[in-house]
C-alpha cells in the first residue's frame, strides 16, 4: 500500500467525523472556538499517531486474546501524558478542554485504528495512518470551531471581525448549534465525496441543484 | 446539593446527551428502534450506576490515599472495562433472560464516554457516595430519554423525504440538535 494512499484514505476517504461519525463527543463539546477545536485536533492527533507507534511495534508480543485491554492500555497512557502536558504548558486550554482531555481514551477512532491498522502494520504506515486519521479528525474540529466562533461570537481566534454593531447569533455557541452545524457540515462533505466518486470530470457542478431538487 | 435537584439537574436541565456532549455515539448508533434503545438504555443504567460507585471508592481508597490521582483516566478505563466483562459473564450465567435483553448492547458500552465521564465528574465535584448514586442514575435516565426521544423521531424517517446528502447521521445530527434546543425549556428549573 502506498504512503500517501493511506494518509489520503485518513483525511478525506474515511474521515472520522464526516464519514464515519465516530469520536464526536469532544468534537461537538469542545469547539465553541477555533482554538479550542486546533487544540483538540492536535491533542488527538498526539495520542493517535504516540498509540499507533507503539502498537505497530509491540505487535508481535500481544497476544491476541488481551489484545483490547493492552491498546486501551496504551491508548490510556498517552492521554494522561497529553493531559499532563497541556495542564502544565497550556493551562487556559486545559480548563477550556476539560473533562474531554481524560475522554479521548473512549474515542473509538484512536482504538479503532490500533486495532484495525496499527496492529496489523509495520512502523511507517502505522504513523502515516495515525497522521492522517488524526488530521481528518483535525479538519473537522478546527472547521467546526472557525465556523462556530464566527456565528456565534463574530471573532476568529479571538480577533473579532465585524465590528462593533455586529450582533452574533448565540445559539451557535451554545449545545444545540453545534449539533445542527455538525450536521449540514456532514452533509455538504457527503455530497461533495459522492460527487467526486462519481463524476470525476464534473467536479464543480452546481452543488445547490440536487438539494432543491430533493426538497421538492 | 440537596439529591433532588441533583437528579432533576442531571435528567433536564443539563442532560448528558444534549447539554454535555456525552455519549453521542450510542445516541446516534442504536436509536433506529424504540425496542434497541430501551435496551440500551437499560444496560446504561445498570453500568454506569455500578462504575461511578466503583471508581468512586476505588479514588478515595487508594487514588487518594496514596496521591496516584494522576493513574485516574488509566484505572478508571481498566475498571470499566473489565467491569463490564464481569458484568456480561454473571448475567449469562446467573439470568439469561436478562442477558438476552441486555447481552448485546454490553460490549459497546465500555466505549461509550459517558460511563468514564460520569465517572470523572462524579470525582471533580467533589460528591459524596449518595450524590454520586444518584448522580450516576440522574445521568443514565437521562441519556435513556434522550435515546428514547430519537428512535421515536428516527422510526418516521423511513417515511420521510430527506435530502440524499442528508441522510443517516447528517439529519440524525439536526434532529439532536432541535431536541437540544426544546430542552433549553427546563433551564430554569434549577
Amino acid at each position: 500500500m502506498k504512503l500517501s494512499r493511506v494518509f489520503y484514505n485518513g483525511l478525506i476517504k474515511e474521515n472520522t467525523i464526516f464519514v464515519q461519525a465516530i469520536g464526536l463527543c469532544a468534537l461537538l463539546a469542545v469547539t465553541t472556538s477555533a482554538i479550542n477545536g486546533l487544540a483538540m485536533g492536535i491533542a488527538v492527533i498526539a495520542v493517535t499517531v504516540g498509540s499507533n507507534i507503539v502498537v505497530s511495534l509491540m505487535r508481535k508480543f500481544i497476544p491476541d486474546e488481551i489484545r483490547i485491554p493492552a491498546f486501551i492500555v496504551v491508548i490510556a497512557t498517552f492521554v494522561t501524558m497529553v493531559d499532563m502536558f497541556m495542564k502544565a504548558y497550556t493551562p487556559s486550554l486545559y480548563k477550556a478542554l476539560g473533562i474531554f482531555i481524560p475522554l479521548i481514551v473512549v474515542n473509538c477512532m484512536i482504538l479503532g485504528r490500533a486495532e484495525a491498522f496499527a496492529s496489523k502494520n509495520s512502523l511507517l504506515p502505522s504513523i502515516v495512518d495515525g497522521l492522517g486519521m488524526g488530521l481528518g479528525y483535525t479538519l473537522a474540529s478546527l472547521s467546526l470551531g472557525m465556523l462556530r466562533e464566527i456565528i456565534g461570537a463574530g471573532s476568529l481566534f479571538g480577533i473579532p471581525l465585524f465590528g462593533m454593531n455586529f450582533q452574533p447569533a448565540l445559539i451557535f455557541i451554545m449545545p444545540a448549534g453545534s449539533f445542527i452545524l455538525l450536521g449540514i457540515m456532514m452533509g455538504i462533505f457527503n455530497h461533495v465525496r459522492r460527487k467526486k466518486e462519481t463524476s470525476k470530470t464534473g467536479e464543480k457542478e452546481e452543488v445547490l441543484d440536487e438539494y432543491i431538487y430533493n426538497f421538492d | 446539593m440537596n439529591i433532588f435537584t441533583i437528579l432533576i439537574s442531571t435528567i433536564f436541565v443539563n442532560n448528558y446527551v444534549f447539554a454535555q456532549f456525552l455519549g453521542i455515539c450510542p445516541f446516534l448508533g442504536v436509536s433506529s428502534k424504540t425496542e434497541t434503545a430501551t435496551g440500551m438504555g437499560l444496560a446504561v443504567t445498570f453500568v454506569v450506576t455500578l462504575s461511578s460507585v466503583i471508581t468512586w471508592a476505588i479514588q478515595k481508597a487508594i487514588l487518594d490515599r496514596f496521591g496516584l490521582q494522576y493513574l485516574q483516566t488509566i484505572v478508571f478505563i481498566l475498571v470499566i472495562a473489565s467491569l463490564v466483562q464481569f458484568v456480561e459473564m454473571f448475567l449469562k450465567k446467573s439470568s439469561p433472560n436478562l442477558y438476552k435483553a441486555l447481552g448485546v448492547y454490553l460490549p459497546l458500552i465500555t466505549t461509550n464516554c459517558i460511563v468514564l465521564g460520569v465517572a470523572i465528574l462524579n470525582i471533580e465535584k467533589g460528591y459524596t457516595l449518595i450524590q454520586t448514586i444518584v448522580n450516576a442514575l440522574g445521568a443514565s435516565i437521562g441519556f435513556a430519554i434522550a435515546l428514547l426521544l430519537m428512535a421515536g423521531v428516527r422510526e418516521k424517517f423511513e417515511f420521510s423525504n430527506i435530502p440524499k446528502p442528508l441522510q443517516g447521521f447528517p439529519i440524525g445530527l439536526i434532529t439532536a440538535g432541535l431536541m437540544s434546543i426544546a430542552f433549553l425549556g427546563f433551564t430554569g428549573l434549577v
